[in-house]
């Protein structure tokens, strides 16, 4: 099977945080000495029997309040572990975890998982691109997510039952006030994804990842929990990071936009940037195969061959076994040697072949 | 041309009964998953069949395969009616329709090999190809793409598209007149996205062979369909031919359908109407009166107390080619809630 298709899971704060700060009623922009979160040279590694498998290679990036972050790439490229990092939740586990995440001051690389706890759900929020993991099927739906509103906010039940039939109705759950007291078997696995969406939009989380949070809806309900999500940011001006492998909803909802390709960030940059001004061959593939609403039909265009295996990586550029343009660079660099990330105006790329070149490419076609 | 369809879908119906315990208050006893559904498709075309999750596109699609019986209607086969055959006649019309799931080895099992899976309709239909069984499946290999030396590999070994590969390869080796694909590149990535369709297209155009292409990909939907048709709670709502129906969608539904699809060209995207839709699908077992979409109708809402009640009474006739099942499309004005 593969993974694509799995419908999101939203966690909230799993436990009562009484002693977590009181949450600011307007929310203080980032200082300038440091960015609201800052990725660097993040890395996670899988000891298995087969050997060790380099799922996260060493990624860089940064993320202010109110911005919108998307991470794309195909099936295996790292997106999930990425984020399985951000939140702490391969510690304790056999992943080697190298690097930093400094989130407002606090590395969540190194942080205790008691520290972590306390961060998760108001602070940091989660969508999970796996179900069953949020939902508790002896609960009804309301009453988990009244709790989740509970752990961070001081109101009684009555105004707790409120608030969560209110979300419940935002994400789109028709009469919510019924619902509410159903269990999650009642409620059909769009509305279950819905409901987890809610949970973690009702702790208003300062940075909320949601890792395909609306692959398995219908696009008409995925506009409506987008449209949500972005109100939502608006109003609390959280930073949101979405892990997509959909550029259509990249295009619609983010900011900036971060590639990744084996475990890397091979490119990233604002939106209009990464779509008109692209300058990595591996994300000018991937805007090559798709089809669009609006492109002319004939053959597509797929990017050849299949993405490196993650136990043994290409001693040179991840992508070069599969780049047609690796011979444009010369001198077989790009099976030799590893590509630096060179950023210019906050777009960067990993690739050897300089800027002339990449513009002719682009042109060529 | 009417004569020349390989495929005529007249009135077609599928009510599943409900069990008791679940009979919504002063309901009906059945759910109409597919509730007088009609289109035809040519020879060597695409129809593509879209809408909503539950809508009953999978449902029309196992009733034209024949893996479920209908409730009611034609299902016409190069002329002949195949909704009601039984026996040996149905074993017989197995060749002529197959079908291709988006996990085509979830109902094979793990420890057959792949050569014995694509043998399976061959060896099930008594079919010996001239050169012999072995050989015809490692023809078919090739020429979905895969190698002969995979004949004895196991499913497992396989990534996500190459078991489509292998799924399309079962479909064709009875060269059958028409191929319902269901979802059959939902689940895999862009890239291995695209050599699919590409597959698919180059059987077609090879064989002549028909498809009627189920996804919720609309921009796959667009590239692959000559024609489209549009599915809302059993009811076909609107049909025609892929460039009118996404350059000018009338049923109030197949535009805020189509103004959802996320554009990924951030421009267009911020451009683009923008029409909503609130709440969630009705139950198809307790539809609402009248036109089944008008509980969720952006259009339903700026109409008038007369216009309204027609929506709620009457049944609007269902969707043909360039005629929306709407009646009130010829008002359809600007629906979007938000257009920036
Ligand atoms: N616990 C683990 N042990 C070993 N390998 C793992 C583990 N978790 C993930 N991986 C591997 O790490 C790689 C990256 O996985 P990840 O889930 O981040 O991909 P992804 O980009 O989210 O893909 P998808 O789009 O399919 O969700 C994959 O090759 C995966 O098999
Ligand atoms: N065997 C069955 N018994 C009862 N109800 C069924 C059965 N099969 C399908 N249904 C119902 O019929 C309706 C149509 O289902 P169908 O699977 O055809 O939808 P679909 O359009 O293919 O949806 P999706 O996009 O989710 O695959 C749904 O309400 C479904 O719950
Ligand atoms: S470094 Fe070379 S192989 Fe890698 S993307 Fe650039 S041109 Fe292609
Ligand atoms: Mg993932
Ligand atoms: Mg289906």
């Amino acid at each position: 099977m593969t993974q694509s298709q799995s419908s999101p899971t939203a966690v909230a704060a799993s436990a009562p945080q009484p002693d977590s700060a009181p949450k600011p009623t307007t929310a203080p922009q980032a200082t300038k000495t440091g960015a609201f979160l800052e990725v660097r040279n993040l890395s996670v590694k899988f000891p298995t029997d087969d050997g060790v498998v380099a799922a996260v290679n060493g990624m860089d990036f940064t993320l202010e309040r109110g911005q919108t972050l998307g991470i794309v790439g195909e099936s295996g490229s790292g997106k999930s572990v990425t984020s399985q990092a951000l939140m702490g939740l391969l510690k304790g586990t056999s992943a080697q975890v190298t690097g930093e995440a400094i989130f407002q001051g606090r590395d969540l690389v190194t942080l205790p998982e008691s520290g972590m706890r306390r961060l998760r759900g108001r602070n940091i929020g989660m969508i999970f691109q796996d179900p069953l993991s949020a939902l508790h099927p002896f609960y009804t739906v309301g009453h988990q997510i009244a709790e989740a509103y509970l752990v961070h906010n001081k109101a009684t039940k009555k105004q707790a039952r409120a608030a969560a039939v209110d979300m419940l109705g935002r994400v789109g759950i028709p009469s919510p006030d019924m619902r509410f007291d159903e269990y999650p078997h009642h409620f059909s696995g769009g509305m279950r994804q819905r409901a987890m969406i809610a949970m973690a939009l009702i702790c208003e989380p300062e940075l909320l990842i949601a890792d395909e949070p609306t692959t398995a809806l219908d696009v008409t309900v995925q506009a409506q929990i987008l449209d949500l999500m972005s109100e939502l940011q608006q109003e609390t001006n959280s930073a949101l990071i979405l892990i997509t492998h959909d550029l259509g909803v990249v295009a619609e909802v983010c900011d900036n936009v971060l590639v990744m390709y084996g475990g890397q960030c091979v490119e990233s940059g604002p939106v209009d940037e990464i779509f008109y001004d692209t300058r990595h061959p591996y994300t000018l593939g991937l805007l090559k195969s798709m089809p669009t609403l609006t492109t002319k039909s004939g053959r597509l265009n797929p990017i050849p061959g299949q993405p490196p295996s993650l136990l043994a990586l290409p001693q040179g550029c991840i992508f070069s076994a599969r780049c047609e343009h690796a011979a444009l660079a010369g001198d077989g660099v790009c099976a030799s040697q590893r590509p630096q990330f060179t950023s210019e105006d906050g777009h960067g790329t990993r690739c050897h072949l300089g800027l002339p070149q990449i513009l002719s490419i682009r042109n060529s076609r | 041309m009417e004569q020349h369809a390989i495929l005529q879908v007249e009135n077609l119906q599928k009510h599943f009964p409900i069990k008791s315990g679940l009979l919504a208050p002063g309901g009906k006893r059945t759910v109409k998953a597919v509730d007088g559904v009609s289109f035809s498709l040519e020879r060597g075309k695409t129809l593509g069949l879209v809408g909503e999750s539950g809508c009953g596109k999978s449902t029309t699609g196992r009733m034209i395969a024949r893996l479920m019986d209908p409730t009611a209607g034609r299902i016409m086969v190069d002329g002949v009616d195949i909704s009601q055959l039984r026996g040996k006649d149905l074993y017989h019309f197995r060749r002529k329709v197959q079908m291709i799931f988006q996990d085509p080895f979830a109902s094979l099992n793990p420890r057959q090999s792949i050569g014995t899976a694509i043998a399976a309709p061959m060896v099930a239909q008594k079919i010996t190809p001239p050169g012999g069984l072995k050989n015809r499946v490692k023809e078919l290999l090739e020429q979905v793409g895969l190698k002969a030396e995979h004949y004895n590999r196991f499913p497992h070994e396989f990534s996500g598209g190459q078991r489509q590969r292998v799924g399309i390869a079962r479909a064709i080796s009875l060269n059958p007149s028409v191929i319902v694909c269901d979802e059959p590149v939902s689940a895999l990535d862009v890239s291995v996205q695209a050599q699919v369709v590409n597959l698919l297209q180059e059987i077609q155009q090879d064989t002549g062979v028909s498809y009627i292409f189920i996804a919720h990909d609309l921009s796959v939907v667009r590239h692959i369909s000559d024609e489209v048709a549009v599915m809302y709670l059993g009811k076909m709502v609107e049909q025609g031919s892929r460039d009118e129906l996404f350059a000018g969608p009338r049923h109030p539904y197949t535009r805020a359908l189509l103004s959802a699809v996320p554009l990924p060209d951030p421009r267009q995207a911020r451009a683009q109407e923008k029409i909503r839709l609130r709440g969630d699908l009705p139950s198809p077992a307790n539809p609402p009166s009248g036109c089944v979409f008008r509980t969720r109708c952006p259009l339903f809402g700026t109409l008038g107390e007369e216009q309204r009640q027609l929506c709620i009474d009457v049944v609007p006739a269902p969707a043909v080619a360039g005629s929306p099942a709407c009646h009130h499309t010829a008002l359809a004005g600007p629906l979007a809630a938000g257009v920036q």
